[in-house]
């Protein structure tokens, strides 16, 4: 939800390219930063969903660095890393925006021996496992793009290196949200999305480089193709993806597509919508207005995403180091135990572990029923005593992904066709 | 001559703020806009060259049905917010005696920009929802037996969200010019022997052309350009031109961004050069 008409769209592109070119020019925005070093501010570019207030007031407290939240979109994000490197000093980012990003030389490899618990990080992103399995590792999955061989490099290292790309803020693992109460029926499949006994009552994501995947997931759920790689689809298979979308609208399939957050959460709890694809801190608040709203999983797998810290070019000095605290300090525990209880998945679980009560860590991350009842960190019940989390443990959600969240080589024409979709 | 220099130096001087804040922030990145529009981009970069493959990308059959669906709108919004703006501003103008209560009543006017506009479209979902007011109401009372699915996330309720939002600016204009109507004129058809409608029709709509036309322009051009009123109320299912431009640029694909921007640009300046052959509007004003 940006700005409302064209005569302000069309301007600012220009402006930004404009500001650009006047910063390579005369040099006037890439000054280095030597003002009095007392008091430092980190401007931290993500989207909302995770700028919490509470954990720049903790880090605050903690070290007396301060934390600017700029937040924006998915999309924005990855834009203003591209278009206007100068204006964050550390980026939160998903790990599928990388290609983008990487090849502007606009980030810089971060160094792991300056991160205390970068050997504990997870082996999701390491190694691609899970409990010692392999997940599947269609799209961009982190393991491919999270290394260089320099901090400077331009390319991603195939293996395992002293410097790591982005640093793991939360990851999860997407799947299609119902109303249990609505339905009445087990659900167990993608397929059942474009399944005509939901007519007018369906709805899938706006956003193009995330909706195709979920697509995907149907088409092959639906016996109709099975695809390579869903996460690097070749023109034929867009073209085959988007035509199933656009019949399934035509025949009045989908009551709504949405692109934001609040979107699907309203499309749930109105009972506009009873079948969609979404993601788990929405279903939960379609639960705290007291509606039932399940977050399915599916035998097909789920489609996951993972966002992560980048140091971006432009900070030195003692603006690195800040950064530096920062990522080591959001390893350390307690902002990964804030995370694990909103229901996403953080870097290094260890540390969060120990600043988890037992029960916590029992529902959140082993499936287990809840021994008293589940609250969020500000206090809203979340699950009363007895209840489980919708997709079991910690190893049975993540270990079955089945794709990634991606950009692929297509990308261009693939938005291109996914407009077509949108007009049909 | 000596006298008249001086004068003119400072009404240039008067002048030069303006057109300075016009140069730097609408000539220029229009200028930009445009160079863009032939350039070619990668996913992270973009490539100054000079290529038309943008322009020739623009052209399919996709953006022709976008077009039409979003002239289609811009007709039915033009067309219902002029015949509800004009019998408002007909109403405030000629049958509200006092300032004060004509003051009051056009407040009134204004009660949709009192909140956000995402806010304002939002809110519609439990009025015209599957579930909402207008459809319980009906089949509380037997009319209908299943909800009517096409109240939300349609056609009708785009326009009827545009209609709401942009009446306001038809009335303002509309009433302005009517405001300026020689009241003895309307007598002077009355005495002729004109009825209620003929004097409506042959002086005073005649006669408050360019309020209609400058509300025609405010209307057509919001409408042209609108993503997020179509987005929303549409449930992202209906295409229009700026949604098509913010999907490109959200995708780093600028210069088609660009391309479609000028192109749309174009349209609409066409439309309103259009309108405005119709009546001379710096005479009139």
């Amino acid at each position: 939800m940006t700005d409302h008409q064209d005569p302000n769209g069309t301007p600012r592109l220009g402006r930004r390219t404009l500001l650009k070119g006047a910063a390579a020019a005369g040099g006037a925005l890439a000054f280095p930063f030597v003002h009095a070093q007392e008091k430092i501010t980190l401007r931290y570019l993500g989207t909302a969903v995770n700028q919490d207030k509470a954990i720049a007031d903790k880090f605050k407290a903690d070290t007396g660095i301060e934390i600017q939240y700029i937040p924006v979109t998915t999309d924005d994000v990855t834009k203003r890393a591209v278009t206007a490197p100068n204006s964050f000093d550390l980026i939160d980012t998903e790990y599928f925006s990388l290609k983008k990003i990487l090849p502007t030389g606009n980030l810089l490899g971060i160094d792991t021996k300056r991160i205390k618990n970068a050997d504990k990080i997870t082996t999701l992103f390491t190694k691609g496992e899970v409990g010692g399995k392999k997940v599947g590792d269609q799209g961009t999955a982190p393991k491919k793009v999270m290394y260089v061989a320099s901090p400077t490099a331009k390319d991603f290292a195939k293996e395992p290196t002293q410097f790591m790309t982005l640093i793991p803020t939360v990851y999860n693992a997407d799947t299609l949200g119902i109303r249990p109460d609505l339905i009445k029926r087990p659900i167990e499949s993608w397929k059942e999305l474009l399944n005509p006994e939901f007519k007018g009552k369906a709805a899938i994501l706006n956003i193009p480089s995330i909706g195709i995947m979920d697509a995907a997931m149907v088409v092959e759920a639906a016996g109709l193709y099975k695809y390579p790689d869903k996460g690097n689809m070749t023109k034929k298979e867009i073209d085959l993806t988007i035509k199933t979308l656009i019949e399934a609208k035509k025949a009045g399939q989908f009551r709504a597509l949405w692109k934001d957050f609040n979107e699907s959460v309203n499309l749930m709890a109105s009972g506009e919508v009873v079948i969609q694809s979404m993601w788990s801190p929405a279903v939960t608040a379609v639960r705290t207005k007291g509606i039932a709203c399940t977050f399915q999983p599916l035998k097909e797998g789920y489609r996951a995403w993972a966002a992560g810290f980048g140091v971006p070019k432009t900070v030195s000095g003692k603006k690195a180091d800040a950064v530096y605290e920062f990522i080591n300090w959001f390893l350390d525990g307690w902002a990964g135990a804030y995370l694990n209880r909103q229901g996403y998945y953080s870097a290094v679980l260890e540390t969060a572990k120990a600043k988890m009560e037992a029960y916590e860590w029992a529902y959140w991350m082993e499936g287990k029923a809840a021994a008293q009842d589940i609250k969020s960190p500000n206090g809203d019940l979340l699950a009363k005593a007895g209840s489980v989390r919708d997709g079991g443990s910690y190893e049975t959600r993540m270990g079955g992904i089945a794709c990634w969240n991606a950009i692929m080589d297509e990308n261009a024409y693939m938005v291109q066709k996914w407009n077509e979709f949108v007009a049909a | 001559m000596s006298s008249t220099k001086p004068l003119r130096a400072s009404a240039w001087l008067q002048a030069t703020p303006f057109t300075l804040v016009f140069v730097l922030f609408l000539v220029l990145p229009l200028l930009l806009v445009l160079a863009v529009s032939f350039w070619r981009a990668t996913d992270y970069e973009l490539i100054p060259a000079f290529t038309l493959q943008n322009y020739l990308d623009v052209f399919n059959e996709t953006t022709v049905r976008t077009y039409l669906s979003t002239l289609k709108f811009c007709f039915l919004v033009w067309l219902a917010t002029l015949l509800i703006g004009f019998a408002v501003a007909y109403f405030l103008a000629f049958h509200v005696r006092s300032v004060g209560v004509q003051t009051l009543l056009f407040v009134l006017c204004t009660v949709p920009f009192w909140t956000s506009n995402v806010i304002r479209m939002i809110s519609w979902i439990p009025l015209l929802g599957r579930n909402g007011l207008i459809n319980q109401g009906l089949q509380a009372i037997n009319v209908i037996d299943s909800p009517i699915e096409w109240l939300l996330f349609s056609d009708f309720s785009v326009v009827l969200a545009f209609v709401h939002l942009n009446t306001m600016f038809m009335i303002v204009p509309i009433f302005n010019s009517m405001m300026r109507i020689d009241r003895a004129l309307i007598e002077a058809a009355r005495d002729s022997g004109a009825s209620g409608w003929q004097t409506v029709w042959n002086v005073v709509v005649p006669l408050s052309r360019t309020g209609i036309i400058i509300g025609s322009i405010f209307v057509i051009t919001i409408v042209m350009g609108d993503f997020v009123t179509i987005g929303v109320m549409g449930g992202q299912q209906i295409a229009s031109v700026g949604k098509i431009i913010q999907v490109q640029t959200s995708y780093l694909q600028f210069p088609m961004a660009a391309a479609n921007a000028v192109i749309l640009l174009a349209v609409v300046l066409m439309m309103i050069w259009g309108l405005t052959r119709l009546v001379d509007i710096r005479k009139q004003l």
